[in-house]
């Protein structure tokens, strides 16, 4: 290669008028439009969008490593002064892995399972750098060290499954650097990782990258993490360029209504949930009656499960109340036991230990253990209409055999016995209430948007009119536009119907944007709760004070 | 290769949105762009409505008794009068082979569907339940398995009666544990998705969620079981009967017909084993292409 002799003006990386299409059953769709980008040598280029803009596509096009039925089209792509296209495989397989690496989005699905991470390093530099076994073996755990993995003698011979999802993904950034590339492609290097976690990973990530003098390109949803972390940001949509340049020029003065709508959409400490809309979506303000008595009162809750190694507690002893009409958060990372304490209060769980007392409708009747009745029984109890749940849309939320009309009147069907004329009408104006338009009610899941989907969980979970809603991370797999139309809804569903949420989440800004009271768990225990506004601005525990430092914010909040 | 299966969902996601919205009564024309879109299962739901007709009504038309012996017209090849040639004892081989149909395929349906049903039942059972029931379920079921299946099968026939029913219930029994098992891992994947917890909280109890919510999402891979075995059963009751077991003669049965033919084929008389023989290939062959157009026809997400 021509590696030393390179003259600095060429770029590392430069896509003049990319255009990539897949061929589908109907037809031709174009997934990358004209795309211009270049990226300097020793810059980081943050490409910003969300779910089908073709950032991801037009990364995995740069080494040509798209599905069988993607191909490109038209335009250069050309990296170090190299023009890729003309490459044969043979050719570029060279180039991929020692000029061009990728980091992937899934860590755990991207390193093989059956081989240990410290074998997988080994190939990369047998394959590429012509080292032997023996002194690849001491190269891995080189590298293993480089990426800050403790222990790496005795790592590199763990396999993936036995790793957490943040070290797998140092193993992949291993992996990637093996052989010290000219040009590091991460696609949402940090997605599903946890918040602290992310953090580290990028610091390391991006650390490296400077010290290696390499350039970058960082695939993100997120705004404020390209900002964090590039020199130039670009923003897509619809396979299609909107704008770049600078983060700060980018946050301080987009040109493009499209960049403008993101980032007011993206939620921050100092914002309300209606600030998150655009002007032409604007609605009243929200006009909420004040928290009433307690509706809920969750004592001693403990829950412990059986697993190999001994007894886990994954909930230990938890106390709060939900009053009416408020909306309580409740935060943490994964393993903090939040699913488990959801599940234990939609009664799908049976807790080990402790009360859950559900108070009398309309503070008439005496309250009642709802922890007492076992979950199997519970469904059929008829307090089961006055809690129910909205879940996150991980592509299984709703029945793929049902119908959004079916999923919608399946609770009424089950707990209102209603007959098939009245469901219908009450779908549709369920769908009405959640904004969900008529003709949709007849489509499968896998033909409605995220954002649909949301919908039509949240008109499943008001169906039979509850106390009391449970949302596990409703958002987390929505893109940031269609989650401030969600949470908007949330909020004025709220104000409308008087319900009492219960709101998990692992993102703290989107917390602060709905609750009144929040309550930070770790390790199955509740290390801060209080005031939204005051945990959130003075944080008394260590835990929540690292949370907090560990979100990403974006520059020149205005 | 990597596969992108997130991003490429989206561009499906992209293109759907302009179709248009589907009524109830659309769903035939929708079955039959499913259909249309595969050549092959077109094909082989063509053939199969063939056969149907042919063991519906073909008894009614064919042109000689199945039954009546003609020794005196005994081992001639094909002819005009003869499609498919005599036999040797000069009953008409087309005749027979025709008639032949309806019982094979009653055999095999009927196996199947029972086996379908019960395998589906006890696999939905052991993977909800897990914990002991799946360990005794999933332990008898290994233990049918661990019999080559064609013996077990014959040990059945033998021990119960030389029957028709017999036939059935052993072709059924050594099927069931595809099922269970299919059934099984299907069920166990689901069982704590977020719409059977939906399914919960919409007042349905474990009964219904298995029957009503886990049970039809299993139906697609189950189709696919469904007719490749469909050509397993018929290949099983006509190897039965070609071992003596089963369907006795005279009556027309194609394994029988191919093992009373197999002892003229050194003579040069091939017509009496060839044609029963092709009959049970095309049948097998039919309902293994069949197997990927039942699943498309069952499986909501291949509608668009």
């Amino acid at each position: 290669m021509m590696r030393p002799g390179i003259s600095e003006s060429v770029p590392a990386l430069e896509l003049q008028s990319l255009n990539v299409e897949f061929r589908t059953r109907r037809g031709s769709v174009r997934a990358v439009h004209d795309l211009n980008l270049k990226v300097a040598r020793g810059q980081t280029l943050g490409v910003v969008g969300e779910s089908g803009s073709g950032k991801s596509v037009s990364a995995y096009a740069v080494l040509q490593l798209l599905e069988a039925n993607g191909a490109i089209t038209g335009g250069s792509i050309s990296a170090n002064g190299i023009d890729l296209r003309a490459l044969n495989t043979r050719e570029l397989r060279d180039i991929r892995g020692r000029e061009i690496a990728m980091i992937f989005q899934n860590p755990r699905a991207a390193l093989n399972p059956v081989r240990t991470v410290g074998r997988q390093i080994e190939d990369v530099l047998v394959a590429h750098r012509r080292e032997t076994r023996s002194s690849a073996k001491a190269a891995a755990i080189s590298l293993l060290e480089q990426v800050q993995i403790r222990d790496p003698k005795k790592r590199a011979r763990a396999y993936p499954f036995e790793l957490s999802g943040g070290m797998c993904q140092r193993v992949g950034i291993a992996l990637a650097l093996a052989c010290e590339p000219r040009l590091l492609i991460a696609d949402e290097p940090t997605t599903g990782l946890d918040i602290t976690t992310q953090n580290s990973v990028m610091e390391l990530m991006m650390s490296l990258v400077r010290d290696k003098q390499m350039s970058a390109i960082l695939i993100t949803h997120d705004l404020a993490l390209a900002s964090g972390y590039c020199d130039q940001v670009l923003v897509m949509r619809n396979g299609k360029r909107v704008e770049g340049g600078t983060p700060q020029r980018i946050f301080r003065q987009p040109v493009a209504d499209y960049t403008r709508k993101l980032i007011a959409a993206t939620p921050r400490r100092d914002k309300t949930v209606r600030e998150l809309l655009p002007g032409s979506l604007q609605r009243a303000p929200i006009n909420r009656a004040p928290p009433g008595e307690a509706i809920l009162t969750v004592r001693e809750l403990r829950r412990e499960f059986q697993a190999p190694a001994g007894t886990v507690q994954a909930v230990k002893s938890l106390n709060f109340k939900l009053y009416q009409g408020e909306c309580l958060g409740l935060v943490g990372e994964s393993g903090s036991g939040k699913s488990t304490t959801a599940a234990m209060v939609a009664r799908l769980l049976d807790p080990t230990a402790g009360s859950i007392e559900l108070a009398g409708v309309d503070g008439q009747a005496p309250p009642l253990d709802i922890a007492d009745i076992p979950s199997s029984k519970f469904m059929r109890h008829a307090h089961r209409r006055r809690i129910q749940m909205v879940f996150q849309d991980a592509g299984d939320s709703i029945d793929p055999r049902h119908t959004a009309q079916q999923a919608i009147e399946q609770p009424l069907r089950g707990l209102l016995r209603l007959r098939r004329s009245q469901r219908r009408e009450k779908v549709q104006a369920l769908a009405e209430q959640v904004g969900l338009p008529q003709h949709l009610l007849t489509r499968f899941p896998h033909q409605l948007s995220g954002g649909q989907r949301a919908r039509v969980n949240i008109a499943r979970a008001i169906a039979v009119s509850p106390d009391i809603l449970i949302l596990d991370e409703p958002t987390a797999a929505l893109d940031v536009s269609i989650q401030a139309i969600v949470l908007n809804l949330l909020a004025d569903l709220q104000a409308e119907l008087g319900l009492s949420y219960l709101f998990i989440s692992h993102d703290l800004y989107v917390v602060r944007l709905l609750c009144d009271r929040v309550m930070v768990m770790r390790n199955g225990e509740v290390v801060e709760a209080g005031d939204t506004e005051q945990v959130m601005d003075q944080p008394q525990h260590e835990y929540t004070k690292t949370l907090l430092s560990a979100m990403p914010e974006m520059p020149g909040a205005d | 290769m990597i596969r992108l299966d997130g991003r490429q969902q989206t561009l499906t996601d992209a293109a759907a949105a302009p179709s248009q919205p589907l009524s109830q009564t659309s769903r035939l024309r929708q079955y039959w762009q499913i259909a249309l879109a595969n050549p092959l299962s077109l094909i082989a739901f063509f053939m199969f409505a063939i056969l149907i007709a042919i063991a519906a009504i073909g008894p009614t038309f064919v042109p000689y008794d199945p039954l009546a012996s003609n020794t005196a017209n005994a081992l001639q090849p094909p002819s005009s009068a003869h499609w498919f040639g005599t036999d040797n004892l000069g009953r008409d081989v087309f005749s027979r082979v025709v008639v032949a149909t309806r019982l094979d395929l009653s055999i095999s349906v009927l196996a199947v569907l029972l086996s379908l049903v019960t395998g589906s039942l006890i696999g939905a059972l052991a993977g909800y339940a897990g914990g002991w029931v799946d360990a005794c379920c999933s332990r008898v079921l290994d233990t049918i398995m661990a019999f080559p299946l064609f013996v077990l099968a014959m040990g059945i026939v033998a021990a119960l009666g030389n029957t028709v029913e017999n036939i059935v219930y052993a072709t059924a029994i050594i099927n069931i544990p595809f099922y269970a098992r299919l059934v099984r891992s299907e069920v166990r994947i689901r069982r704590n998705a977020a719409f059977t917890q939906a399914a919960y909280l919409s007042g349905m109890s474990h009964t219904r969620v298995l029957l009503f919510t886990l049970l039809p999402n299993t139906l697609p891979p189950m189709m696919v079981q469904m007719s490749l075995n469909l050509g397993w059963a018929i290949l099983n009751a006509a190897g039965l009967s070609f071992i003596g077991l089963g369907v006795r003669p005279p009556t027309p049965e194609w394994g029988i017909m191919v093992a009373e033919g197999a002892n003229f084929i050194v003579s040069g008389e091939w017509w009496l084993a060839v044609f029963p023989g092709l009959s049970l290939m095309l049948a097998v062959f039919t309902f293994n292409l069949m197997g990927d157009g039942l699943r498309d026809l069952v499986d909501p997400r291949q509608r668009h």
